[in-house]
């Protein structure tokens, strides 16, 4: 007799990863922001993270002026921001909790150290000097989770929403960085080719951890849509929107023969069209026709996925 | 090498004439200690210091942790550990094992009993109004049929040791007795940290309770069933005690479920699994009876399953522990075990009760209220050492509050001569010194009682006191029953 998973250990293992997959990308965002985050004229901007995030609102509540200083405070230790570091760890942590009897001691101690070693932490762990250290730590110890969970977790059900939380967030993630990105970025055309655009699309590719990726297919040059292409329809990047999107089909079909489980239709055929809206394109007409448009229909039907595997899977009742 | 310089650790350790668990009274009592005396001997304050700080961030790291919450904020605690162990002799182990199967039995015949024939109550050996008014009685528990005719699925017996080295009980505990959870984990910390300690001591293996759960409680099942699913209910991630069902849960290799993961449809249970529903034929919850089923008891309960009691009644489902059995243990109960234990079993209880004056009898108030200074009176109704008054450690004005309740409402209370609780060598600031302790055995029943090898040792870490209970500063020690 097979024991099917519980609805709700599903929803909180595709959680799980979801959360420790943010706080991957945003450690990766701080990280090369320093470079990132300078306009043409070389001053420092770190609006482009508030508007990355859309947290302008949110961060206005603070009270606090944009500095440096405050919004790596607000996204790294800021327990009342949600979407902060140390938020996204708690609740990582939280689902691991919850979880504990279906995964591994080991995955449940990493993130236990983790948090409350997070917790521990103070602005002084952020200044200056420390910012990259701070970022290494956590992009590492995000990847020490990759790693454990790889390593130790039983493969069932539950590895299966746990590697859907994984591929939906990072997709999500691609499509906020380029995104926001795209338009900041954006130079004016006598910027073209020169040094400084250059080293901010490289930056981009930092932040998603492509740029070595991009230098074997694309050995000279930099053009901002051979890098919107590579993020999204690169088939063999591993961030890539198409790659999440053909992990994603792969494991809900995988999830239907192997396990039987008679639901999931309604996000195959998000996915599905998903797909297709990425295999007809190419980089040049998305710009062209308007990349934020696409960017956003990308993200729409993302969160339509994550509502059809809430309802067939994690017991969401109807949307009201 | 001389005894004496074994042991060295204990050299400036003095029990001030209480029973010591390592020590004895005298030194020829505790003889099977000696190994361990002598491995402790080897190692320095030191050394011992700083194992027990690795000790203690390890259980912080594992999150073996239990929650406190204050109006700001969640703050997990660790249960203080203390490292020097707690050992029991093989012959004081086999008649600690063979008087908590007696009580365990006593129980399971008196819960029968009291909710078919009521034989016990028309013969008279206990007042009816005790039993049938007692908050922990369950009229819905009347007539119904449980497996084996087993009530008590999982029992804890608190156990002391007085200063004449005999054990006695101190209460039972039948309802959802926690603790085991500290039982394993302290072990399997042990064996990490003191190797060197444990090694050919010969101790008697405690890792095995998850599979002797399991099995106990598969033998619960509605008999049709082949391959029952069992499940253990919490309240979720807020409770307390969160931890211990997390542990039970993954050594069981069961869900642990809350009320919203159920639903109960004709009468069976369910749980609500990525396939739809899966029906559940056997619970181990970790919830009081009042808020198991909101149509039967507490209707504001969100904990619970609606409709689950109609399963239960309709056998369709088995609890673990069964509804009703909170009358089987309350304080003023246990005062009758030897009258119940001789009743059904024909037998001398095995484990003495502590001396219990039952100030609900006019004769057991009076002579409670004329011996209130040396005396510990209890409430009947509360657990975790709340509202306890030590007679002889209590102020003036304590004991006069105490004698004003004990007036107003006599039947709440019970009373019992203060034991000097056995103590054992623990280390403190100060550096090794004796704190009391108590022992609670785990006891499962299926087909047929088996009791873990062990049990929780709590120790009250403040000196001089008797308390053990966590929420009042105690801690606690490994446990080794030797072979």
């Amino acid at each position: 007799m097979s024991k099917h998973l519980l609805s709700r250990y599903a929803e909180a293992v595709y959680w799980l990863a979801r959360y420790v997959e943010r706080t991957e990308n945003l450690a990766r965002v701080l990280d090369v922001n320093e470079t990132f985050s300078r306009d043409s004229r070389g001053g420092q901007n770190w609006q482009s993270i508030l508007q990355l995030y859309r947290d302008e609102e949110r961060f206005a509540e603070t009270g606090q002026e944009a500095t440096a200083e405050n919004v790596l405070y607000f996204y790294a230790l800021d327990q009342h921001n949600p979407s902060s570091i140390i938020s996204s760890i708690h609740m990582a942590r939280e689902n691991a909790r919850t979880l504990r009897p279906l995964i591994s001691t080991e995955m449940w101690i990493q993130l236990n150290i983790l948090y409350n070693h997070l917790r521990a932490m103070t602005r002084a762990n952020l200044a200056e000097p420390r910012i990259a250290r701070f970022c290494s730590f956590i992009k590492e110890a995000c990847q020490t989770h990759t790693g454990i969970t790889e390593g130790t977790f039983y493969r069932d059900e539950g590895w299966y929403f746990y590697q859907l939380g994984r591929w939906i967030e990072r997709a999500d993630q691609a499509t906020r960085l380029l995104d926001v990105k795209y338009h900041l970025l954006l130079p004016s055309v006598d910027n073209v080719g020169s040094p400084l655009d250059v080293s901010q699309w490289n930056s981009v590719l930092r932040s998603a951890a492509g740029y070595h990726a991009f230098r074997r297919i694309h050995p000279s040059g930099m053009t901002p849509t051979d890098v919107t292409g590579f993020l999204l329809f690169h088939k063999r990047f591993p961030r890539s929107v198409r790659a999440c999107v053909a992990q994603m089909e792969a494991l809900l079909h995988d999830l239907k023969t192997t396990y039987d489980l008679r639901q999931g239709v309604g996000a195959l055929e998000q996915l599905d069209a998903l797909r297709s809206g990425l295999v007809n394109q190419t980089a040049d007409s998305v710009v062209k026709s308007g990349l934020h448009e696409f960017l956003d229909w990308i993200q729409q039907t993302l969160i339509k996925v994550h509502g059809e595997l809430g309802h067939d899977y994690f017991g969401y009742e109807e949307a009201q | 090498m001389t005894e004496t310089e074994h042991v060295r650790l204990l050299d400036s350790y003095d029990p001030n004439d209480f029973y010591c668990e390592m020590l004895g009274k005298d030194a020829s009592l505790a003889a099977h200690t000696k190994p361990v005396r002598y491995r402790l001997g080897q190692l320095p304050v030191d050394e011992l210091r700083n194992r027990a700080r690795d000790a203690e961030l390890e259980l912080y790291n594992f999150g073996i942790t239990f929650t406190v919450y204050t109006q700001k904020e969640a703050i997990d605690r660790i249960l203080p550990f203390d490292v020097i162990p707690r050992v029991i002799s093989a012959e004081d182990w086999a008649f600690l094992e063979r008087g908590v199967a007696q009580r365990v039995t006593a129980l399971n015949c008196f819960l029968w009993d009291i909710y078919h024939d009521q034989k016990i109550l028309r013969d008279g050996i206990i007042p009816k109004d005790l039993v049938l008014g007692n908050p922990g009685y369950r009229p819905e528990m009347e007539g119904l049929d449980v497996a084996y005719k087993n009530y008590v699925h999982i029992n804890g017996t608190d156990l002391v040791r007085g200063d004449d080295g005999g054990f006695y009980v101190l209460e039972d505990n039948a309802r959802s007795p926690s603790g085991v959870s500290y039982v394993v984990e302290n072990r399997h910390l042990m064996q990490r940290i003191f190797p060197d300690l444990m090694s050919n001591i010969g101790i008697r293996s405690v890792s095995n309770y998850g599979q002797k759960l399991h099995e106990a409680l598969t033998e619960m099942a509605p008999d049709s069933v082949l391959d029952p699913q069992v499940v253990l209910l919490s309240p979720g991630t807020y409770n307390s005690a969160y931890f211990e069902h997390i542990f039970l849960a993954r050594e069981m290799g069961v869900p642990l479920v809350e009320g919203r993961d159920l639903a109960v449809e004709n009468d069976r249970v369910y749980m609500k699994t990525v396939n739809g529903l899966r029906e559940v034929h056997v619970v181990y919850r970790r919830i009081n009876d009042d808020f198991l089923d909101p149509e039967v008891f507490n209707p504001d309960s969100m904990l619970g399953a609606p409709g689950l009691m109609s399963a239960y009644r309709k056998g369709n489902v088995a609890l673990a522990n069964a509804v009703g059995t909170g009358v089987a243990d309350d304080k003023a109960v246990y005062a009758y075990m030897p009258r119940i234990i001789k009743y059904y079993l024909d037998e001398d209880q095995i484990i003495d009760n502590v001396e219990t004056h039952i100030c609900r009898e006019t004769e057991g108030l009076n002579y409670t209220l004329s011996n209130l200074d040396k005396l510990v009176v209890k409430p009947v109704g509360e657990a975790g050492g709340y509202g306890i008054t030590i007679g002889p450690r209590a102020s003036a004005e304590a004991l006069e509050e105490c004698r004003r309740q004990l007036v107003e409402d006599p039947s709440n209370y019970i009373s019992q001569p203060m034991i000097n609780l056995s103590v054992c060598p623990t280390l403190v600031d100060a550096g090794i010194e004796p704190r009391h302790v108590d022992l609670r055995p785990f006891a499962v029943t299926g087909k047929s009682t088996w009791i873990l090898p062990g049990g929780l040792s709590r120790v009250a870490l403040t000196k001089g006191s008797i308390v053990v209970n966590s929420s009042q500063g105690g801690g606690s020690k490994d446990t080794w029953v030797l072979e």
